[in-house]
């Protein structure tokens, strides 16, 4: 039984080692693309200031806060304050409130957004320390201030653990997809189909392959990036690979499931792009979910990519270690195993 | 849709047994039901009297009518995978020897000509050396001295008693190769039998064909003969005779063919129609 997954392994990665064109193509797409997103987004300024605002977002307290009706700031409400203060040490909020009893705010000192951000909540609040209450004009209630310090998580390292996991994902999702389609159409699968090769072991001969073929293409795209940009990596790199390692199975057993009976290789882009496509918008890879829509954040959190891209940033930005990123690895792996089982069930020869 | 229906028929161990019959006529989809490709919607397939299992596989070679190879393998590591999934194996040097590969080993087996492919497609289907053989349409597609060269080899293949089962819409193929075929058209067996005593049963004369423009316009036809696309058949058991008939009728004989009716003519006369059509 391994002899044969391992034979159609063999016969599988040789076909893609040897096909220069697709070989380089999948090292150099994802090279370009960070560099492209490292040249356009130098520039970490946004035209929209981010505050958090501690609470479930459900009634802002406007009345004592005018400040939380200011225009053109963008209002997330935030239910975890210390993940929410690490972002204002990135200069990833502008500003945290917490509008309690004892109001408080958060402010980065090296933040020139934050500088700003902070004279308007003074601004609307009140008239700052020194002139508070006695015109008897402002409503407002001055919290306290709280300073932290941190440099600026340039957006290029808050998305390459984004851009990585997207490269997985196409890679997971046409590798398998594609190619198996194209063998039920030209007649190889009918050709193993005569052999005493179960469907199992083909399958499980190809997640193996194409999980060696991203691991190797992510290592290359890792490595290059790293000598071209200065990214930060906190975290464990065992976690790291876990993270990658039981999101492509889980990609890579999706793209089983959409190649288990089609006959047309247009059929299957059409459908791969149809998965690919609102995982790329939804899962958080270019921009962050936290200032979008319910239904879009709900929706997002069905999307495997949204847990490894999460599970990859919670490691290379926050520091994370396997037992931190344990949720999402359990949840990758386990979805991995229940699309297999069913690619596995779904799967005919012609 | 069913493709054919109510076909029979056994093979014995060691023969060479052939489907013979038009594109179309139900040759493949019978074949697969054979190699266990497919499963007939009803009706048993055995093979030494018991149902096709999973073992099936390992004791019987397939050689497709159209088959793609996995792209970027050379024909010696096409040969090793394919070895690789079976239980046994034959003689790798010998199998090399016999579909005389020695010359293309190393070539890309997307760079094949049409030959040296079915070489290679015949060596693959013989890599878990086989009891039983399928070969559907083997030398379709092939140039006649690459053909002859192919029968030669199922020759061979069959004299180290192999049971070849194959299919073929060449009445030379079936009468050179096989012990035995059935005529299949329009998904029935028409006919089954040694080729040469099948056509011996239905023509039991030999036929003379002419022009229909070389016979004298009023003289009257023989009762044997018959008009068929602008020629006139006449079937004789005894040469002569009929020879002498036809000069007294006053027929032009500069055009004059007699013809011991083959396979082909027995299919037109089983059918209808040709069999290529």
């Amino acid at each position: 039984m391994w002899r044969r997954i391992l034979t159609i392994l063999v016969a599988r990665n040789r076909e893609f080692y040897r096909d220069r064109a697709g070989l380089s193509w999948n090292i150099l797409m994802p090279i370009m693309m960070v560099l492209a997103f490292a040249f356009i987004f130098t520039d970490t300024s946004r035209d929209v200031f981010k505050v958090g605002v501690v609470g479930d977002g459900a009634d802002m307290p406007v009345a004592a806060f005018p400040f939380l009706q200011t225009r053109h700031i963008q209002f997330i409400p935030v239910t975890d304050p210390s993940a929410a203060i690490g972002k204002v040490e990135r200069h990833q909020l502008d500003l945290l409130v917490d509008p309690s009893e004892t109001p408080r705010y958060w402010v980065n000192s090296e933040s020139a957004n934050g500088y700003l951000v902070e004279r308007l909540l003074l601004g609307a609040g009140g008239s700052g320390g020194d002139a508070a209450g006695d015109d008897g004009e402002s409503a407002g209630v001055i919290p306290q201030r709280v300073t932290v310090s941190g440099a600026a998580l340039r957006y290029v390292d808050w998305v390459l653990p984004g851009v990585l996991a997207m490269n997985i994902m196409f890679s997971s999702l046409w590798g398998v997809g594609w190619v198996i389609v194209r063998y039920r159409k030209n007649g190889v699968l009918r050709r193993l189909k005569a052999t005493p090769l179960s469907p199992w072991e083909f399958l499980t001969a190809q997640v193996f392959s194409r999980l060696l073929v991203v691991l190797g293409a992510s290592l290359v795209v890792y490595s290059g990036a790293s000598l071209l940009l200065d990214f930060p990596m906190h975290g464990s790199y065992l976690a790291l690979l876990l993270v990658y390692v039981s999101g492509a199975l889980c990609l890579i057993s999706l793209g089983l499931i959409v190649s288990s009976r089609l006959r047309t290789e247009e059929v299957a882009d059409g459908l791969l792009n149809l998965i690919s496509w609102p995982m790329l918008l939804l899962s958080g890879v270019w921009f962050s979910m936290e200032g979008a829509s319910g239904a879009a954040q709900i929706l997002s959190r069905f999307l495997p990519l949204t847990h490894i891209v999460d599970g990859a940033r919670a490691v290379m930005i926050d520091g994370a270690g396997v037992l931190q990123v344990l949720p999402q690895i359990g949840l990758l792996a386990g979805l991995a195993l229940l699309f297999l089982t069913l690619a596995a069930w779904m799967f005919r020869w012609e | 849709m069913r493709a054919v229906d109510g076909i029979g028929f056994r093979v014995d161990a060691g023969q060479c047994f052939g489907l013979l019959g038009p594109n179309g006529a139900g040759k493949t989809t019978t074949l697969e039901m054979l190699e266990g490709i497919q499963t007939p919607t009803s009706g048993t397939v055995l093979y030494r009297g018991r149902p096709l299992d999973r073992a099936y596989r390992e004791s019987v070679g397939i050689q497709f009518q159209a088959t793609a190879l996995q792209d970027f393998q050379t024909v010696r590591e096409s040969l090793s995978m394919f070895a690789s999934l079976y239980r046994r194996t034959a003689d790798r040097d010998e199998l090399i020897r016999l579909c005389n590969l020695a010359e293309i080993l190393d070539r890309d087996t997307r760079k094949l000509s049409g030959g040296q492919r079915q070489r290679l497609l015949l060596a693959i289907a013989l890599v878990n050396d086989p009891d039983l053989v399928f070969l559907d349409e083997p030398t379709t597609g092939l140039d006649p001295q690459s053909r002859r060269n192919f029968w030669g080899l199922i020759e061979t293949v069959r004299r180290r008693g192999k049971t070849i089962v194959l299919t073929t819409h060449y009445m030379e193929e079936a009468e050179r190769l096989c012990d035995r075929i059935a005529i299949v058209d329009h998904g029935r067996i028409i006919a089954e039998g040694q080729p040469a005593r099948l056509v011996r049963d239905h023509f039991p004369a030999t036929v003379i064909r002419l022009p229909e423009s070389a016979w004298p316009v009023g003289a009257t036809l023989p009762p044997t003969a018959e008009r068929r696309d602008g020629t006139i058949e006449l079937f004789a058991e005894e040469v002569p005779p009929m020879l002498a008939e036809i000069e007294r009728a006053g027929a032009d004989l500069t055009d004059l063919r007699v013809a011991t009716p083959n396979l082909e003519d027995l299919f037109l006369k089983l059918t209808g129609h040709d069999l290529r059509s």
